[in-house]
């Protein structure tokens, strides 16, 4: 079942959010207004959002140090999520948590485990509680394809196979583990071939491409809600900037495979996808504007928001 | 009624007022845990409740974790507490701190069940008394209960706590019997229990620690020594107002433990204690703890890393 028209223009605007939110994190960054490091998702929008647009807005996600999308296709307040990765006391998590553990509940977006792999199991206990909840919600958990060759994964795919938990576990695979390739830490070609050693359904998708995510995700969620427990879900993608908004993510890899994946660029193809299915230029113009204003909008009220004041040092620990 | 029984009771009648608390962790299903302590469960709550997990530390604490900030109450047994560093990533990086790091957003109420100091010949990694491990890890509760009444009211606390907890079984106290009401009761955390008044000294001590310096307060007042005996139940929150309110009165301090000496948490409460009343004390401060090495299999060096009566006494004598 395939999203209706006005689905696809709504994955597209997340999908430029993403985007535009992105490089204008980047851009703070150089200015220094970020005070942590910021882990930029460009090139891997098609993940994010395929998989988000098939969850509920009552189903939950678990992310990663490179989250911001995932708030985003969720549906987090963009001003809320900004105010967050400049630590401001109008963020999501006050301003403790920052651009690695920016999440908000409410939303869905349980947390973000900015230690690889870990939330790999605290999504199987995510499952566990709707389970014994006796709701029919699922949790959609992404990590890289770095945290595939971490205990947690192992361990934590094993538990929710095991016991039939209403997990997706995504892996969105861009082939770099901070500088180091797949090629050079791991030797099966697909991630998602591990999926066997659990008992579960692994999936391997075209990354960029978001319908086909989208497709993958809707399927999965289809039998985790029905009962049958986890999906592993790879998607092959590609990181366009380096592991984060200070590395330039050029010294381990070349350039001429960072420009062949720029030519891949999800954002542009599902354009023409949309373009080819009849939604007008000028629609589609009309939301990149809006997303041009809504980012600015969220980056002036992240900017103009106070730092927390010391009172809320010791607050929260209990 | 036996410490095991009495955690048992805890269990099952906190499962029974609350629906969402669950119990997990390796062979506490079928087998009712290595120890006993959740036999009868899985018959009386079911297996939806009452699951045993893979060999899988870091897994089933990650789960109970992503149950907890999601509506359950998990209480997760750690067999061994040595058992704990499989799964420190879970504890330490997201139990402890994900409250903090969500701004509030999320509560995190598991708790972990585990058993400290097995005493006998189990070796150097399945004898550990590693509380002090986490006292310096904000964000956690640590209870270390001695007796079966304590047991049972701290645990009903913890499970009823909306923070994180390690809660130190200590297997040399399994088996010792102790009054326990039939009435229901909890035990708040951070207040310590003076279990035997004097005037002459303050013992400190944890966890099974504390039934061997009462003894050796009963060996004192034969020779006209009376040592106070304060166990803190609670090493975060700390009743170190208790404590220190005793030093004034007694001007000396000893604290009793049987974990390593170095980083314990006899130095935490004697750096407190100087902190609060320094010029109260008439004599050095003496940690009785276990001597700096890994715990040897061979019982006649196995026994040298618990601290005896023996040594209590002596502590206290070369003070005054």
């Amino acid at each position: 079942m395939a999203p209706s028209l006005d689905e696809m223009i709504q994955m597209y605007r997340k999908m430029l959010e993403i985007r535009r939110f992105e490089e204008a994190i980047a851009d703070l960054y150089h200015r220094g207004e970020v005070p942590s490091s910021a882990h930029l998702y460009i090139g891997q929008e098609a993940v994010a959002v395929g998989v988000c647009s098939a969850l509920r807005r009552d189903d939950y996600v678990l992310t990663t140090h490179r989250g911001h999308a995932h708030n985003i296709a969720k549906g987090v307040s963009m001003r809320r999520l900004a105010a967050e990765i400049l630590g401001k006391a109008t963020g999501l998590c006050k301003g403790k948590g920052g651009s690695m553990r920016a999440s908000s509940l409410a939303d869905g977006v349980v947390y973000a485990c900015p230690i690889v792999g870990s939330n790999i199991p605290i999504a199987a206990g995510v499952g566990l509680s709707i389970k014994l909840r006796g709701t029919d919600q699922v949790v959609a958990c992404f990590f890289g394809e770095g945290a595939s060759n971490i205990g947690d994964f192992h361990e934590g795919i094993n538990l929710a196979a095991l016991w039939r938990l209403p997990v997706l576990y995504v892996c969105e695979n861009n082939l770099y583990a901070l500088s180091v390739s797949q090629r050079r830490s791991t030797l099966v070609e697909d991630i998602a071939s591990r999926a066997s050693a659990y008992g579960i359904p692994g999936v391997v998708v075209d990354g960029n491409d978001v319908l086909a995510v989208y497709e993958a995700a809707r399927r999965a969620v289809e039998d985790a809600r029905g009962g049958r427990g986890p999906t592993l879900i790879e998607c092959k993608t590609y990181r366009w900037l380096g592991h984060h908004a200070g590395d330039p993510g050029f010294a381990y890899r070349p350039k001429e495979e960072v420009e062949a994946w720029r030519e891949r660029c999800p954002i542009k193809r599902f354009r023409r996808v949309l373009l080819s299915r009849g939604v007008t230029e000028e629609e589609l113009a009309s939301v990149e504007e809006e997303v041009e204003e809504a980012v600015r909008d969220a980056m002036d009220f992240a900017l103009e928001s106070p730092y927390p004041g010391p009172e809320e040092l010791l607050r929260d620990v209990y | 009624m036996s410490m095991v029984e009495a955690l048992r009771e805890a269990l099952a009648e906190e499962m029974r007022r609350d629906s969402s608390v669950i119990v997990m962790g390796e062979d506490v299903g079928v087998l009712g845990g290595i120890y006993r302590v959740t036999q009868g469960l899985l018959e009386e709550f079911g297996p939806e409740r009452v699951r045993d997990t893979p060999i899988s530390e870091e897994a089933f604490m990650g789960a109970a974790i992503g149950a907890a900030v999601t509506g359950l109450r998990p209480v997760v047994e750690i067999m061994y507490a040595d058992f704990l560093a499989n799964c420190m990533n879970q504890i330490v990086n997201f139990a402890a701190k994900m409250r903090y790091c969500s701004g509030g957003q999320l509560r995190v109420p598991v708790v972990v069940r585990t058993m400290v100091g097995h005493g006998r010949g189990h070796g150097g990694d399945h004898s550990q008394v590693p509380m002090t491990w986490f006292m310096n890890i904000p964000g956690l509760r640590l209870v270390a209960p001695s007796t079966p009444y304590d047991a049972k009211g701290l645990l009903k606390t913890a499970i009823r706590d909306d923070s994180p907890v390690l809660f130190f079984e200590p297997h040399l106290l399994y088996r010792v019997r102790g009054p326990v009401p039939e009435e229901e009761y909890t035990i708040p955390f951070g207040r310590a229990d003076i279990k035997r008044r004097g005037e002459d000294v303050t013992i400190v001590a944890v966890s099974a620690m504390v039934p061997r310096a009462v003894e050796a307060h009963e060996r004192l007042r034969e020779e006209g020594i009376t040592a106070e005996v304060i166990d803190p139940r609670t090493l975060n929150p700390l009743d170190i107002e208790t404590i220190v309110e005793s030093v004034k009165r007694t001007n000396r301090l000893i604290t009793v433990e049987y974990s390593p000496k170095t980083g314990g948490v006899g130095a935490e409460i004697a750096a407190l204690v100087v902190e609060r009343a320094f010029d109260y004390l008439d004599a050095p401060i003496i940690r009785v703890a276990a001597p700096d090495v890994p715990v040897p299999v061979s019982p006649p060096l196995g026994r040298m890393t618990v601290p005896t009566v023996e040594e209590i006494v002596e502590a206290v004598e070369a003070l005054l």
